[in-house]
């Protein structure tokens, strides 16, 4: 693989750029702020988030946290919405091929950096992986007070009471805990987060996660962690405890159950099916010989 | 035409260049980075850390490598006595890092610390603010080694953030009463420092959230 950039031409990274496009003080001032998240679990570090070759809201922040943990021997791989071959992961794939010339991957179990947009991968995260959270808002009390310097006083205070609040008024509208993603968990017992918008499905696996979990939000500018083997809970109430979404149906193409689907309008007459979300998922079990109901359906289409 | 010159003295370098640092700055930083990150996230696991280059006594090559990958202009860092006695080492850490090296730990965001049994109390250096906690110092301690480590060894039982159940460590030379010390940090959460052991070949995470006792 890469391992130096020294050498013929023909192995220089893109003329211009220093291995993973930010230059070293940005990389340390990003490192340092990396330290102080995992030392103060939930807590939201303020980092001088740079101006990205990308647009704010497509996920600069994680792309930051990325570039400055990569090293020239980890294996990345990139997902939006659980899918590998989205616009969002294969810029962002293609832009660390470019810049720090790494090995790339789909492969959950091959990858050593994740990093995603909104989703956690279904395959059990391992100890010597990094999952890294594109984050548009970090601030889980934000629509519920709108001046950081009062939020900021709330999480120094633990006063999370407005929080509760927010989920007690779901429950008096509508019956129940309405809240379906961005849904907030306390870490370590102390701070409140929001986990991004990853659907309440995923929520679980932040808990107890043998992997370190990083979050980057570039234009409000925050990093934030949950260390591996950290407590991370949903908040509920006793009588409205936490749940997750549950599908009626396994995936149609591969037939999991268990995990978190998407909807696919097929046609303009009600028809649709239900997928995995986590393109590598249902790949790698298509592969292994799991089939869906509308698996020799696609496959009879493909033929026709 | 003829030029005159005038003879100008040949410039004599001063008494000690500093020597080198990272044989690669970007890479070497980058390996020594996530060293120290796994170690943070996982309080008392060692983290193989290799530094490649030999900073003047008393500072060790594994401490150094940390300030190294780390400090820059943004960062003061405070040295303690046996580091401070020796001007070589604030020579070789200004040239490599270009940090202001500091007289006062309440300045501080990076300490280095030789000897352990002789620092000051963790609060003399900034502990954050309750609204930025990050607003820390980090501490680098240095030791002599981990598993076997003498007499004036350490045990702790560490749980907490990034711990699986409970991890035990040894390290010394430490102050016996380190692990009141630490639960004095800890009992400021968020608020507190964070400490790095710096042990030949392996640095050793001991963050704030740690909870510690002896044993």
């Amino acid at each position: 693989m890469n391992a130096m950039v020294t050498g013929s031409e023909a192995e220089m990274p893109e003329i211009g750029y220093n291995f993973a496009y930010l230059d070293e003080q940005t990389k340390r001032m990003i490192r340092r702020a990396i330290l102080k998240a995992i030392a103060i679990p939930g807590y939201q570090v303020p980092f001088a988030a740079r101006e990205m070759p990308m647009p704010y809201g497509w996920g600069t922040g994680g792309v930051q946290v990325t570039a400055a943990v990569l090293g020239p021997d980890d294996v990345l791989k990139v997902i939006d919405q659980g899918a590998d071959d989205t616009t969002n992961a294969v810029a962002i794939r293609g832009f660390f091929e470019k810049t720090a010339r790494v090995a790339t991957t789909t492969r959950t179990g091959e990858a050593s950096v994740i990093q995603t947009r909104h989703r956690i991968p279904e395959q059990k995260l391992s100890e010597d992986q990094i999952l890294v959270y594109q984050v548009p808002i970090p601030e889980p009390l934000r629509f519920l007070e709108p001046r950081e310097t009062e939020t900021r006083e709330l999480h120094a205070l633990a006063e999370y009471g407005l929080m509760h609040v927010k989920l007690y008024e779901d429950i008096a509208r509508h019956g129940h805990i309405a809240t379906t993603y961005a849904y907030p968990v306390e870490v370590a017992g102390r701070y409140v987060m929001d986990p991004s918008p990853i659907p309440k499905f995923d929520n679980p696996k932040m808990d107890d996660c043998p992997a370190l979990q990083l979050f980057g939000a570039g234009r409000e500018k925050r990093i934030y962690a949950i260390p591996p083997y950290t407590r991370v809970v949903s908040l509920d109430f006793e009588d409205h405890p936490f749940e997750v979404q549950h599908f009626a149906k396994p995936c149609a193409m591969c037939g999991a159950r268990g995990v978190y689907l998407d909807e696919v309008i097929l046609d303009d007459r009600g028809g649709r099916m239900f997928v995995c979300s986590d393109t590598d998922h249902c790949e790698t079990r298509q592969a292994e010989g799991h089939h869906g109901e509308m698996w020799g359906g696609m496959l009879a289409e493909d033929a026709r | 035409m003829h030029m005159v010159c005038a003879i100008t003295p040949v410039p004599t370098l001063p008494a000690a260049v500093p020597g080198p640092g990272f044989a690669d700055p970007v890479f070497g930083a980058q390996a020594v980075f996530r060293a120290v990150m796994n170690a943070l996230a996982r309080p008392g696991r060692p983290a193989a850390l290799v530094a490649g280059f030999t900073p003047p006594v008393p500072l060790t090559p594994e401490a150094a490598a940390v300030v190294l990958a780390l400090c820059d202009h943004e960062t003061p860092i405070w040295l303690d006595a046996p580091l401070a006695a020796v001007p070589e080492v604030a020579a070789f850490l200004r040239f490599h890092t270009g940090a202001p090296v500091v007289t006062d730990p309440a300045a501080a965001r990076f300490a280095l610390i030789a000897d352990p049994m002789g620092m000051p109390d963790l609060a003399a250096f900034p502990t954050g603010t309750p609204d930025y906690p990050d607003a820390s110092a980090t501490l680098v301690l240095q030791v002599s080694g981990l598993a076997d480590a003498g007499t004036d060894a350490v045990s702790l039982h560490l749980e907490g953030p990034g711990v699986k159940g409970a991890e035990r460590i040894a390290a010394g030379p430490l102050p016996a009463d380190l692990a009141r010390r630490l639960a004095a940090n800890r009992r400021l959460f968020p608020r507190g420092v964070d400490l790095i052991l710096a042990a030949p070949g392996a640095v050793v995470g001991l963050p704030r959230s740690t909870l510690v006792r002896e044993g």
